[in-house]
């Protein structure tokens, strides 16, 4: 069968940019179309650099992507970006101005920016973000570049779906640093304090310092030092080995760029030296296999089970005749 | 499980003023569900398209105050063609005499919204012609 998304899928190899804007599209919508296209292109995945950014709004995320992709292209590489912005959950619609800001990389044709917005299913930033940053790397992109805003789960998927994770960070934003939650660090590999133009640098630089430091140290003890990495349950990797350097940048000048794309260059490398590259994939494809043998195996029971099994059950926990665990066991054995 | 949105690249090409009006439309058309791609001031046809062509947008936006539409028109028209884009609806907002609706409606522009037209309307056509 020569279906519509083989000849998709042939167009974008060959370089067709309508048939990769299609492609992602379809991955959006969740669309059939989409299982069938990953599983042309799902073998020539892998190649890309990919990088993920993360940070509060407006640290200027999408002035350092731009930057960082204006440094990949003077040294003749590829870029595609995805840059997700929230959808409203009270509208289902979005805004998604970041192109706005990465105006500066119209008109090349190295570079390809897809705006995604949540859409607001659960687990869906990791899932259809990480479809489409497939689907770039299988188009041939040399890095592929994620921005998310940093906000509730976001920044821990990003994590998931990079192989480095940049967390913008800007000075004078009072006490943010104190609001920096645990998890958040530990899911940085690089961090850029940009806005270093603006007074208070040197007091966030050093707080970071001390909090990477800390953790560090601590993450240290508790491993004894053996573990070179773990799986901590939720697919990050915690690794002991490579000190999180922090970067002072100005996007707007164009300032700090070579640095930064220098520690994401020492981090692939350390990514790849230290065996921590494959371990990450072979986490990540772990987890998604778990994640989607759960969703069809749901919806295939769902499928099988009527509904009006299902309230009777549900109604035999409310009398408590049933209890939760015992329920479950009964309708999967069905 | 497929969530079809419609998407809408709101672009302001031309060299003239303020944006005020097109981040009006951007957000009463998040407002009624939809995804908009917000590119700002001073796009050439060229940026407009090849975004709309990155964007996999349903519909253009343009919001012209100078007078160029005549000549901005066309060539957003031609170059969707060129890229095999024709399905994208265009639609153009702004300062408009009614003498030029007819000619940019052959050329192949969707609608038309002078000063007067309601969001709503927008909104209402978008949502017509449209094919989700
Ligand atoms: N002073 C200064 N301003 C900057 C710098 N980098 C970015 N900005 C400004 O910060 C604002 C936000 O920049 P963006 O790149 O859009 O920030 P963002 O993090 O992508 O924002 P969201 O995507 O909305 O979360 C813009 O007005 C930029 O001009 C910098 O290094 N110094
Ligand atoms: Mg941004």
């Amino acid at each position: 069968m020569t279906s519509s998304v083989q000849s998709l899928v042939e167009q974008m190899l060959t370089g067709s940019r309508r048939a990769l804007a299609r492609l992602i599209s379809h991955i959006e919508n969740e669309a059939p179309e989409a299982t069938e296209a990953l599983a042309l292109l799902y073998a020539r995945t892998g190649q890309a650099v990919t990088i993920g950014v993360t940070g509060a709004p407006g640290t200027g995320k999408s002035c350092l992507v731009t930057e960082l992709a204006r440094f990949y292209r003077q040294q003749e590489k590829t870029v595609g970006i995805v840059a997700v912005d929230p959808t409203s959950p009270f509208t289902g619609g979005a805004v998604l101005g970041d192109r706005f800001r990465m105006r500066d990389l119209a008109g090349d044709s190295g570079v390809f920016i897809r705006s995604m917005a949540t859409r607001g299913q659960l687990g869906g930033l990791a899932r259809t973000t990480f479809d489409a940053m497939r689907v770039l790397d299988a188009a041939g992109f040399d890095y592929v570049i994620v921005e998310t805003v940093g906000a509730g789960q976001n920044e821990v998927e990003i994590a998931k779906v990079a192989d480095t994770t940049i967390l913008v960070e800007a000075p004078g934003m009072g006490d943010d640093i104190q609001a920096i939650k645990a998890g958040i660090l530990e899911i940085a590999d690089v961090i850029a304090v940009n806005k270093a133009d603006r007074p208070g640098v040197q007091n966030t630089v050093r707080a970071l310092k001390a909090m990477l430091e800390l953790g560090h140290r601590k993450r240290a003890v508790s491993h004894h030092g053996q573990m070179m990495m773990q799986d901590d349950g939720g697919g990050t990797i915690v690794d002991d080995f490579w000190m999180v350097p922090v970067v002072q940048t100005i996007a707007t000048q164009s300032e700090g760029i070579a640095d930064l794309a220098q520690a994401i260059t020492d981090h692939q490398s350390y990514l790849h030296e230290s065996g921590t590259q494959v371990e990450r994939d072979r986490v990540r494809l772990k987890n998604e296999l778990m994640q989607r043998l759960q969703s069809a195996l749901l919806s295939d029971l769902l499928q099988k089970t009527s509904a009006e099994t299902l309230n009777g059950v549900l109604e035999q926990l409310v009398v408590r005749e049933l209890d939760p665990a015992s329920a479950v066991q009964k309708l999967v054995s069905v | 499980m497929s969530q079809r949105k419609i998407r809408v690249l709101i672009a302001k090409p031309g060299l003239d003023g303020h944006d005020r009006g097109a981040k009006v439309i951007a957000r009463t058309l998040r407002d009624a569900g939809m995804e908009v791609i917000y590119t700002g001031l001073r796009q050439t046809p060229e940026m407009i398209v090849e975004a709309a062509l990155q964007e996999d947008v349903d519909v253009i936006g343009l919001s012209i105050l100078s007078g160029a539409h005549m000549a901005l028109a066309p060539r957003i028209i031609e170059l969707l063609h060129e890229h095999d884009l024709d399905d994208v609806k265009v639609i153009i907002g702004g300062i408009i005499p009614d003498s030029d609706i007819e000619p940019l409606k052959e050329i192949g522009i969707s609608g038309v919204f002078g000063p007067g037209s309601s969001t709503e309307k927008i909104v209402e056509f978008i949502n017509e012609v449209v094919t989700v």
